[in-house]
């Protein structure tokens, strides 16, 4: 049960965003920006970022449906999401996101803990200032997302195939935030 | 040094707004909702919740920013310096106790929240949307404090900087500032 009277049923942030949909709005936009909006980043990758931080935050319910949005976005090479959330090191991933996964784990733990030598070693594979600046930011996002989450103690799912669809919806449709309902709130 | 090159008149998070414009549009309106839009809750205690997380996650920058903020607001320096002390001896409501609370369990991970905690704030007279605005002012603080030190922006010594700050965020809030922040090169001091 959640901590606050939000609708039954509705899983995870949606039953936050329709408790109080001012907020949900900017913080769907916000999700909309940074997972689908201009980046040299794939969806799919950024998507991983967020499955990543999610895991290490322990917050299921993002942590399910962001590596399931990631799994439909990298379609036929869908398995390099759950090898990375197995073992990030031994992942079949490029040198570039290994060293960007490595900066987000860092932000997950605190921002002071990202050193000069992780940016240093992001560099040198080839990451840009702006794909630095969008690996702290989506996880330093997550780090909202998954407290916000986990905060108000909502609903999580435990049916893979419920965050299988889930994530082809995200893939598919992107962050829209979902409609207000009658709660008694407001 | 910041890691990546940021306009160096905009130490802290504006430097980061500015250098990511489309990301920071929703996160400013969020802000904004949260410490000045409409609540039971006063723009003070809400400053105060920004600045216990803050504290905690040893965000130099944000701690000294909305520090300040809250004592223009206050009027006084006392009470945000006991808050960031000592959440239980601090001359604050036992509400604001319970949800200042509630804010620091946040800030540690979502799950450290309580039943408890939830249950002692709601005895002491919080809503439902107190608890929720608690815990997203918490939670979005987790983000700002790790977006301006996971970039290695620049906090500014001693405490001028942050009055002229807080003396903006009082006059205009969290939006971005209708015609930008040029006028501030002018404030420069010139390094030695």
């Amino acid at each position: 049960m959640a901590y606050i009277n939000v609708p039954e049923g509705v899983p995870g942030i949606r039953s936050l965003v329709m408790f109080r949909p001012e907020t949900g709005k900017p913080l769907y936009e916000l999700a909309q920006m940074l997972l689908r909006g201009n980046s040299t980043l794939t969806e799919a990758e950024r998507e991983l970022i967020a499955a990543y931080v999610s895991k290490r935050n322990d917050t299921m319910f993002c942590m399910m449906s962001h590596a399931a949005a990631s799994r439909a976005l990298y379609g036929n090479d869908k398995n390099i999401v759950d090898d990375v959330l197995k073992d990030l090191q031994q992942a079949n991933i490029s040198s570039k996101m290994k060293s960007l996964l490595n900066i987000a784990g860092k932000v997950q733990i605190l921002g002071k803990e990202v050193k000069p030598e992780d940016i240093e070693a992001a560099r040198k594979e080839g990451a840009t200032d702006k794909e630095i600046h969008d690996t702290v930011l989506i996880a330093a996002a997550f780090s909202m997302f998954n407290r916000y989450v986990d905060g108000l103690a909502s609903f999580t799912p435990t049916d893979e195939k419920e965050y299988e669809a889930m994530g082809k919806r995200m893939a598919e449709k992107g962050y829209v935030a979902p409609q207000p309902t009658n709660n008694q709130n407001h | 040094m910041p890691y990546i090159p940021l306009e160096e008149h905009l130490p802290g998070i504006t430097g980061l707004l500015e250098y990511d414009k489309i990301a920071a549009a929703p996160i400013r309106e969020l802000t904004q909702i949260l410490l000045r839009g409409e609540s039971t809750l006063t723009e003070c205690e809400r400053e105060l919740i920004a600045t216990v997380v803050s504290n905690g996650n040893q965000c130099k920058f944000c701690t000294a920013a909305h520090t300040a903020a809250a004592d223009i607001l206050l009027g006084e320096n006392e009470t945000s310096q006991k808050v960031k002390e000592n959440i239980i001896t601090a001359p604050v409501s036992n509400k604001m106790k319970a949800l200042l609370t509630i804010a620091s369990m946040v800030r540690e991970n979502g799950k450290a929240v309580t039943q408890e905690a939830i249950n002692k704030a709601k005895a002491e007279g919080a809503t439902d949307i107190e608890i929720h605005d608690t815990v997203l002012i918490a939670a979005l603080f987790c983000l700002y404090n790790r977006y301006v030190d996971g970039l290695a922006t620049v906090t500014p010594a001693g405490s001028e900087f942050y009055k002229g700050l807080a003396e903006r965020l009082k006059n205009h809030g969290y939006n971005r500032l209708p015609q930008g922040y040029d006028h501030l090169k002018k404030n420069k001091t010139v390094a030695p």
